[in-house]
């Protein structure tokens, strides 16, 4: 993220330090994180409850133990992190922008980073909401979701779904963000409509907040609800349709290079495409009545998320992994990383369809041997296992290019935004003085790479924002006040004065 | 991060891309933020109500004319507080402390409202855990108060920091956006005065 | 959101109302409470109880949003960041209480 906004004038805020790590975005971060959250499952066990912890199998009579409020902190905590952030990247984006970077000059990434952060900002306070009262279910005995209590069980389906739909897009924009500067620098053309791919997203992101029941259709919403939220779905296909053809016009009639990146980037369309047709087919009710809780369904959201986010961030790490580092991640592993994902995805996650469709339901973990599942299953069994072998290759060839790889110049690909004229890896203060922007690929205008090329050049002081400890601490005492839900008072109290002595010593911090 | 901002040595005097000061920026998308909070709260509270077969009830337990009362206290703890912003930002730190502190008051009045009220509630029967109206009311209220707590701890800091000569007129800001969040807590109650206490 | 030029500060940013103004507001305010309180008690207007209230309480939302915390003075994008929100939660409370058989 800090390579692409290069010439914003960046906020105050420490690049390393608790606080970076909670307020994070960047993904390799992200996946430490959760490594430190799987701890819970040690400490509590596992909540397992599937990933949108329906009630009431979340209440304390069919949860006992801590897994599930290990969970319900730990997203708290992870949603105080995520709305930091979100906050931050609005007010940066809208406001420190280069003098000329008019908000229909800024890099894709950054505006769909934007989108995201208003849908992060408005959606977390809804699964806020929705844990407290699990969170007082479970440790004070109310009853906002036990059906003995006279309460529906629905609504946290509800306020789930009302977080869970903005949060799928919270997931999918980035890494269309990030697509959307790849396919241009290695086809060697300007994006193809870039103002309607901006638009498209802007819509999808409000679009997001009409169609969470569609989650819902087997609940029996009526005749009503149903045809709204189907609607409205089938709606929010258009603009993403609107987003693949942009792609695919940037392609055309390029000079089109295959390195990784681009491979991912195309691996990215051809894969989200499938994941959007079958999310199309789950749109309409009768279908969807048909498919809720099968394998298609799973097959479905690996398509858009593992088919689509995931691809769409490996090609974001083999882009700007030069950046970052100042070294090539090793182009045959590269290659054949992507290639070994790409089979495998789809040996994986294709099956699914068919046993889907055939009646396999999910989160079952087994099935009687005359169902017809078993060659689909053996399939995917096998292509689970390659997927696996090849992530293993992109973390050799991580490790082994961080240490040897093959230094890579400040402009590796010939990219047009901005953060191409800055050294790899960027110093600290990005540009030496902030240069003036007159176009939407910069570097790709003579005058436009001048500047920016020139702005490199130091010509006095440079001022940097002080690095602090208080917004560690203060997010250290955050996690301990939450923490002593679950273990007791002795963690909270000291937390909570952590809390308050950061906040304090912070907010009085002399501004330099 | 520019050689520009040597020159400027507070924070407000960078130049931004809208003109606009950032840190208000920030706190009116927080306030967007809360609005989303604040609505799933009450949503649940409106969806859940007259589900309750077992009482207490609303219509027995709230009590009309206590809660006006401290609704119009908090109204007009939104007066002393713009007030105070008018007093620093013409640099008048007497008339600042002065409403600083009757803003911090009148808050204080209106949670120790609240704790007569729930403590009431408790002696007529309902508790958090009582029904589903006990469960809602206490979540949202509670919320509402903790926000109105957080309030009166960040005005009596600032007034502390008007004590010791720290509010001058150029951090007029801090006050200003003090005030923000403390008329949102206050428009907040305004949706639940009447959503929850008139009409039943 | 609409372009801004980097140097320009936006006109009347700061020009914020005064004290006699802000009593102004309060009296207003105070009167409305005063208002919705005495509807609450008034038999006849029983029938329309909600809708009187829900438009008073709004007008009073209003009053403070737009005078104590100037965004009738303010720069408009403060107005987008805090109203969107506010339509968006409106329609979804709306939308909420629909799915759930409240009318």
């Amino acid at each position: 993220m800090a390579t692409t906004v290069a010439g914003v004038h960046a906020v105050p805020k420490s690049e390393s330090g608790l606080w970076s790590w909670i307020t994070t975005v960047d993904h390799k971060r992200i996946g430490v994180l959760y490594g430190v959250t799987a701890l819970s499952f040690f400490l509590g066990g596992a909540p397992n409850v599937g990933w949108f912890a329906y009630s009431n199998l979340t209440s304390s009579q069919y949860s006992p133990g801590h897994g599930v409020d290990f969970w319900a902190v730990g997203l708290q905590i992870l949603g105080i992190a995520s709305l930091a952030a979100a906050f931050n990247f609005i007010v940066t984006i809208i406001n420190l922008r280069a003098p000329g970077m008019k908000l229909m000059r800024m890099p894709p990434f950054v505006w769909m980073t934007l989108v995201t952060s208003f849908l992060i900002i408005l959606a977390f306070p809804v699964i806020t909401v929705a844990l407290v009262f699990l969170l007082f279910d479970r440790f004070v005995g109310t009853h906002f979701f036990v059906p003995s209590g006279g309460a529906d069980p629905l609504l946290w389906q509800h306020l789930f779904w009302l977080f869970g739909h903005p949060e799928v897009y919270i997931l999918i924009l980035p890494a269309m963000g990030i697509v959307s500067e790849v396919l241009p620098t290695f086809s060697r053309k300007p994006l193809f409509g870039y103002p309607v791919v901006v638009y498209s997203g802007i819509f999808i992101g409000f679009m997001g907040w009409g169609v969470w029941s569609h989650h819902m259709f087997s609940v029996g919403l009526g005749p009503l609800a149903d045809s709204f939220f189907a609607l409205t779905t089938m709606l929010i296909a258009i603009p993403t349709g609107v987003k693949i053809f942009n792609w695919l016009a940037t392609l055309w009639g390029g000079k089109i290079e295959l390195k990784t990146a681009m491979l991912f980037a195309l691996g990215f369309i051809a894969l989200f495409t499938m994941g959007g047709l079958s999310g199309f087919m789950h749109a309409s009710p009768p279908a969807d009545l048909q498919q809720t809780d099968t394998y298609f369904v799973v097959a479905h959201i690996h398509y858009v998320l593992f088919g689509g986010a995931i691809m769409g961030v490996f090609a974001g790490i083999y882009y700007w992994f030069p950046k970052m580092t100042g070294k090539f991640l090793n182009e045959t592993l590269g290659k054949i990383h992507f290639w070994a994902t790409m089979i495998s995805m789809n040996l994986t996650f294709f099956p699914m369809h068919f046993v889907g469709l055939l009646g396999m339901p999910r989160r079952v973990y087994t099935y009687s041997p005359n169902m017809g599942f078993d060659t689909m299953n053996l399939l995917s069994t096998i292509g689970a296992l390659l997927l696996g072998a090849s992530v293993l290759v992109f973390v050799v060839n991580f490790v082994n290019s961080i240490r040897n790889g093959k230094p890579a110049g400040s402009d590796p690909w010939g990219g047009g935004s901005l953060e191409w004229a800055i050294p790899s890896p960027p110093p600290s203060y990005n540009f030496a003085t902030i240069p003036t922007v007159r176009s939407l690929d910069p570097l790709w205008h003579k005058e436009g790479r001048e500047a920016a090329l020139a702005a490199n050049q130091v010509r006095g002081p440079i001022h940097m924002p002080p690095s602090s400890y208080w917004p560690a601490v203060s997010a250290l005492g955050v996690t301990l006040l939450l923490s002593g839900m679950v273990f007791g008072w002795f963690v909270g109290i000291p937390g909570l004065i952590l809390m308050l002595l950061g906040l304090y010593s912070w907010a009085f911090e002399p501004v330099t | 991060m520019a050689v520009a901002a040597l020159s400027h040595p507070a924070p407000e005097a960078h130049p931004t891309s809208t003109g606009l000061n950032s840190r208000k920026m920030l706190f009116w998308a927080f306030l967007g933020s809360e609005c989303m909070f604040f609505g799933s709260l009450i949503s649940t509270y409106l969806i859940y109500r007259g589900r309750d077969s077992a009482g207490p009830h609303p219509h027995e337990v709230l009590n009309i004319p206590f809660t006006s009362f401290s609704a119009f206290v908090l109204l007009m703890s939104s007066l002393t507080m713009v007030l105070a912003l008018a007093a620093v930002q013409h640099g008048n730190l007497r008339g600042t402390k002065i409403w600083l502190a009757a803003t911090a008051l009148l808050g204080m009045t209106f949670i120790a409202g609240q704790c007569y009220e729930f403590t009431h509630f408790f002696y007529d029967g309902l508790k958090l855990q009582s029904n589903l109206f006990g469960c809602t009311f206490f979540v949202l209220t509670g919320f509402h108060g903790t926000h109105v707590t957080v309030g009166v701890i960040w005005l009596w800091s600032l007034f502390m920091m008007a004590v010791r000569g720290k509010l001058p007129v150029e951090r007029a800001l801090d006050v200003e956006i003090a005030g923000l969040y403390w008329h949102f807590v206050d428009v907040v109650w305004i949706a639940i005065f009447t959503l929850v206490y008139l009409i039943q | 959101m609409s372009e801004h030029h980097e140097s320009t500060r936006s006109p009347g940013e700061h020009a914020h109302p005064g004290a006699k103004e802000y009593l102004g507001i309060a009296v207003v305010l105070t009167v409305i409470t005063a208002v919705e309180v005495a509807v609450y008690y008034v038999p006849a207007m029983r029938p329309m109880l909600v809708p009187v209230l829900l438009v008073l309480s709004a007008v009073k939302f209003s009053l403070v949003a737009m005078f104590y915390m100037h965004l009738k003075f303010d720069h408009r994008l403060f107005s987008w960041l805090f109203v969107v929100p506010m339509i968006l939660m409106s329609l979804i409370v709306i939308g909420l209480l629909r799915l759930f058989g409240h009318w």
